[in-house]
C-alpha cells in the first residue's frame, strides 16, 4: 500500500519538476514516423493556444521537432549494444519561458558516431549566418541523403535559422555507447 | 507521356506533372518518412520529360513546410530543370510563399541564387 502511494508521489514529483522547468511537451519512447508528426502537431497545438507566437517562432520550433525527431527515428542506436535500430527510441522535451522555447533531444548513439557529431556541432556554434547559410548550400549541393550529411544538414539549418548555439553533451551509458542529448532556443518576439 | 499526379497527404505534397495542360506543381507539406522513395518517380519523370519538353515550362512551387531531406531533392528537382532550361527550352519557377513565412521566402531566395533559371517570388 505505502509502496503505491510513494510511487503517486514521485509521479506528482516528476510533475512539479516538470512545471518547475516550464515544460510544455515530454515523450520518452520509440519515435515512429507516426510519433514525429503526432508530437509536432500536439507542439504546434500548444503554441496556438498560447496565442502569443509570431508565425515565424512557431515554424522554427515546429521545424526543430520535425529534423531532430526525424534524426533520432532514422539514426539513435541501441543503447546496449550500439547497433543500428530499425526505430530508434529517445527523449524530448519542450519548455516554454516568457522569452524562448527550448527544444531538448535525447537519443543512445554508438561511440563511434560522437567525433563527428562534436566537431559538426562547435563548426556550426563558431559560424555567423551567413558563413552558416553558405555551409548549408555547401553540404546540400555535395551531400548525398546516406551520408550523415542527411542530419548534418538538419543542425546546420537549426543553427542558421534560431541564430543560437546548439548545446550538446554525450553522457556514457557503456562501452559500446553513450546518450547524446542536444538543446536548442528558438527566441520568442 | 503520362501524367504524374499525386495527392497530397498530411506528410508529402502535392504533385502534378501535366505537361498537355502545362501544369507543373509541387505544394504542401515535404516531410515524408522516405524521401527517396517519394521525389525518385518525380525526378526519373523529369528525366524522361526533357527528352522532349514543352516550349515553356513554368514549375510552381507553393509549399508550406519542407524538411531538410526534403530540402536536398528538391535542389535535385531544380537542378533537372536547369539542365532543361541550358539545353534551350525555357524554364521558369514561381515560388510561393505565405506573407508571414519569412523562412520560405529566404528558401525561394537561395534557391534562386544557386540556378540559372527565372525564379519569380510571390507571396499569398
Amino acid at each position: 500500500m505505502k509502496n503505491d502511494i510513494d510511487y503517486l508521489k514521485n509521479i506528482y514529483n516528476f510533475h512539479t519538476t516538470m512545471i518547475q522547468n516550464k515544460v510544455i511537451v515530454v515523450y520518452q519512447g520509440e519515435i515512429t514516423h507516426q510519433i514525429v508528426k503526432a508530437f509536432s502537431a500536439l507542439t504546434e497545438e500548444a503554441m496556438n493556444k498560447q496565442g502569443e507566437d509570431t508565425f515565424g517562432v512557431k515554424k522554427k520550433v515546429y521545424h526543430i521537432m520535425i529534423e531532430c525527431l526525424q534524426n533520432i527515428f532514422k539514426y539513435a542506436d541501441d543503447p546496449e549494444t550500439g547497433q543500428p535500430q530499425d526505430i530508434g527510441s529517445g527523449v524530448f522535451v519542450v519548455e516554454r519561458t516568457e522569452s524562448a522555447y527550448s527544444v531538448t533531444t535525447g537519443n543512445a548513439i554508438a561511440n563511434s558516431k560522437i567525433e563527428a557529431i562534436r566537431s559538426l556541432l562547435k563548426n556550426v556554434n563558431e559560424l555567423d549566418k551567413k558563413e552558416l547559410n553558405v555551409l548549408y548550400n555547401k553540404t546540400m549541393m555535395e551531400g548525398s541523403l546516406s551520408d550523415n550529411g542527411g542530419a548534418g544538414l538538419g543542425f546546420i539549418d537549426i543553427a542558421r535559422k534560431t541564430g543560437q548555439k546548439l548545446v550538446c553533451h554525450f553522457e556514457p551509458i557503456n562501452d559500446n555507447t553513450s546518450f547524446f542529448l542536444l538543446r536548442m532556443i528558438v527566441i520568442r518576439n | 507521356m503520362d501524367n504524374l499526379i499525386i495527392e497530397e497527404t498530411d506528410d508529402s505534397p502535392k504533385v502534378i506533372l501535366d505537361p498537355a495542360n502545362n501544369l507543373f506543381e509541387l505544394s504542401g507539406k515535404s516531410l515524408p518518412e522516405h524521401v527517396i522513395g517519394f521525389y525518385q518517380p518525380i525526378l526519373d519523370w523529369i528525366d524522361f520529360y526533357a527528352f522532349s519538353p514543352n516550349a515553356e515550362t513554368n514549375f510552381l512551387f507553393k509549399l508550406e513546410y519542407f524538411n531538410t531531406a526534403s530540402a536536398k531533392l528538391i535542389l535535385d528537382i531544380l537542378l533537372k530543370l536547369e539542365r532543361i532550361h541550358a539545353d534551350g527550352n525555357k524554364v521558369s519557377i514561381s515560388w510561393h510563399s505565405l506573407e508571414e513565412d519569412e523562412d520560405m521566402k529566404d528558401s525561394g531566395e537561395a534557391y534562386a541564387g544557386m540556378m540559372e533559371i527565372p525564379f519569380k517570388h510571390i507571396t499569398y
